[in-house]
């Protein structure tokens, strides 16, 4: 088991020097994913705040092998780079053992991104996809995805007098990932780098394909203070928001339960996408939103408890 | 030693496939190209080839996957028809600036709506302006060479741009003829090994491919792409050469039949030109002096040269298997253009034919040859052969 300290001591293979944003999360996500990696690894990156400010041509932030094809295609394109792999490894042009990952935003991974990742899933590449879930559009500014939670004010479906913001629960993109049979899926969180690392570790181990949902929390639209990104993402845990769970051949296990969660407002207060919530005409919104977060997780537990294959 | 086989065009092109052997095949399948990637597939079922191949939920991740499998080195392919192209246009799009030498069979066919599955060029006339290379072929035994032929296009160093290779929807992809198949060892001399600068797979020497590039950057990329086009202009005469020890065909810009004399003549694209040259047969008995220009490399367009061929002709007239619509037709653009310079123009005639798959015959041919030698034509008219009244 890597210590905290081996693992922030490799050596990161996203540069300094890049444009994301002051306070974002993605790098960690990444760097920690890609130290899990006891391979070369070589990254199948969708359209989003990862590749824009990652590649300002002519510069790259990347000192390991990586592209950028379009939005919605970063799991065929690596479904087309582990095919290319096998066919040199068959036919003895190449010898170095690779782990191959596609990084997407949840736009490009819950919404565009979705028929060629279900595509991929379904065929069995090895490879391990990666959303870095920042819950909308983030990289043009807010817009609703189908990762943006209940409530949220985002720029294509405001908060307004007659409008509490999205109206709908996300997509359980963990659970839909599991049923299509793949060896490993896993949600995980920026703040939680041991987590993260290990999961990334039996991701890579995965006999086929593997997935793991990482929540991003973003400065720039969900509107907190840069300093305050570890604080978010251990809150979504806390509060149960975002469970750290994983399934294993179709089975759950919870990485961690919180002793005693907190109130969802711990994680509402602070986050300007949600400031709506707290007048007290939406008072019921946020009760809401309390209900399903427990039924939620009651109904992970029964899944932890039942070991019934997702 | 070549063998005579009968074929249909999508098992002679899935037969070149076979003989190239790439490393990578992405397959989904759609009318009329169906066969070729059916048959391919049975190549690989039966050990014919050690190629792996990824059978893909859409057109789009099919375009996507070739890609990915490109930029990682492999030599990938890749092959549609009309909804399919424009379902993967995006990606379709994206390959030039990436510089990755794909080449993809495409198999003709009308696009939606209404829904048909047979024969026009309107699915490949949309691609005319992306930076892909168009070969057309007249039938299988010149979408077969014509395999080989882009493969080598594509991956000069010079060009490294995709290129299409066209054939007519169910009239060359499902009708059979005898195609002379070269020995497999002779077409694996011919295409070799793709051996990119700068590949993914390459791990030791970490590259990045598809960088996001602003304004400024953006343009002087798509400048370069242009070179390419222009480099390929220039190849696609040198490999034609090379292929032409092999087959014993030539491979020119277009080919000229009976033009020397003629009185008349036609430009036209693929399978069309087959038809036309029976006409033209028969016409000349008759002491009629007409003859058919069929220009086989669409993009880069040799504009320069087709002028040249056709300055001393009076009168031509320019059938296009699609329309497009509120302008003149993509052929007849193009030959118009080619004309230009000329102080002493010939007459020219635009006609549409033939779309969704309306036959046209030998009869019609005649028709527009005689309207032709009548003189009694109007540059600035679009006409319709074969409209029901």
């Amino acid at each position: 088991m890597a210590t905290l300290q081996e693992i922030v001591s490799k050596q990161v293979p996203l540069a300094p020097g890049h444009r994301m944003c002051s306070g974002c999360s993605i790098p960690v996500i990444v760097n920690t994913i890609i130290a899990a990696s006891d391979k070369p690894v070589i990254i199948a990156n969708a359209t989003g705040c990862l590749e824009v400010a990652s590649t300002i041509y002519p510069f790259t932030a990347w000192k390991v092998p990586w592209m950028h094809l379009t939005f919605e295609n970063a799991a065929a394109v690596a479904a087309g780079i582990e095919t290319a792999y096998k066919a040199f490894k068959k036919r003895g042009k190449m010898k170095d053992d690779v782990n191959i990952i596609a990084f997407g935003g949840d736009g490009g991974t819950y919404d565009i991104g979705f028929q060629a990742l279900s595509g991929a899933l379904e065929r069995g590449h090895k490879f391990l996809y990666v959303v870095y879930d920042n819950e909308g559009y983030m990289n043009t500014g807010n817009q609703r995805s189908g990762a943006t939670p209940f409530g949220a004010d985002t720029t294509t479906v405001p908060a307004g007098t007659m409008s509490i913001g999205k109206t709908q629960w996300r997509k359980n993109i963990v659970e839909i990932c599991a049923a299509h049979r793949i060896p490993y899926a896993a949600q995980a969180t920026a703040h939680n780098t041991l987590d993260l690392f290990n999961k990334a570790k039996k991701a890579f181990a995965a006999d086929g394909p593997s997935f793991i949902a990482a929540l991003q929390p973003c400065t720039t639209n969900w509107k907190y203070d840069t300093a305050l990104t570890m604080a978010y993402s251990k809150l979504a845990v806390e509060t149960n928001f975002w469970p750290l769970y994983e399934v294993e051949n179709g089975k759950v296990h919870i990485n961690y339960k919180p002793k005693e969660r907190k109130p969802i407002e711990e994680f509402l207060k602070g986050q300007g996408r949600f400031r709506h919530l707290f007048k007290p005409e939406n008072r019921h919104v946020i009760e809401e939103m309390q209900k399903m977060i427990d039924e939620e997780w009651e109904r992970l537990l029964k899944l932890e408890e039942s070991q019934v294959q997702i | 030693m070549s063998v005579i086989k009968p074929l249909s065009g999508a098992q002679a092109v899935a037969e070149a496939m076979r003989q190239i052997n790439p490393d990578v095949v992405v397959a989904y399948p759609i009318t009329p190209q169906t066969p070729v990637v059916e048959y391919f597939a049975q190549f690989v079922a039966n050990g014919l080839v050690d190629t792996e191949t990824i059978p893909v939920e859409s057109e789009h991740s099919a375009m996507s996957a070739t890609v990915g499998a490109s930029a990682a080195g492999a030599r990938a392919m890749c092959a549609t028809s009309s909804q399919g192209l424009a379902l993967m246009w995006e990606v379709v799009a994206a390959v030039p600036g990436l510089r990755l030498p794909i080449v993809m069979p495409i198999v003709n066919r009308a696009l939606s709506a209404p829904i048909n599955i047979h024969c026009d060029h309107s699915d490949t006339m949309g691609a005319t302006t992306i930076g892909w290379i168009q070969i057309f072929s007249e039938n299988a035994q010149e979408a077969y060479e014509n395999m080989f032929l882009a493969l080598r296009l594509a991956e000069h160093k010079d060009v490294l741009i995709p290129a299409m290779v066209m054939q007519d929807g169910f009239i060359i992809s499902h009708g059979v003829e005898n195609v002379k198949i070269l020995d497999d060892d002779v077409v694996k001399k011919f295409v070799g090994e793709r051996n990119p600068d700068r590949f993914l797979l390459d791990v030791k020497n970490p590259y990045t491919i598809g960088p996001l590039a602003l304004p400024d950057y953006y343009f002087e990329i798509k400048r370069q792409q242009e070179e390419a086009m222009e480099n390929a202009k220039k190849i696609y005469l040198e490999v034609g050469e090379d292929l032409s020890k092999l087959t014993g065909n030539k491979y020119p810009y277009f080919e000229e039949y009976r033009i020397e004399d003629a009185a008349a003549v036609i430009i036209v694209l693929a399978s069309a030109a087959g038809t036309a040259k029976d006409a033209i047969d028969e016409m000349r008995v008759d002491g009629k002096k007409v003859g058919l220009l069929k220009p086989k490399l669409f993009r880069p367009f040799p504009y320069k040269e087709i002028r040249d061929a056709v300055k001393n002709i009076p009168v031509i007239g320019v059938l296009d298997r699609s329309i497009s619509f509120g302008s003149y037709a993509p052929l007849y653009t193009e030959i118009r253009n080619s004309l230009f310079e000329l102080e002493n123009k010939p007459k020219l005639q635009s006609y549409i034919f033939g779309l969704g798959g309306k036959d046209i015959f030998k009869n019609d041919i005649k028709q527009i040859f005689e309207e032709l030698l009548s003189g009694k034509v109007n540059p600035e008219e679009q006409k319709y052969i074969g409209l029901r009244g």
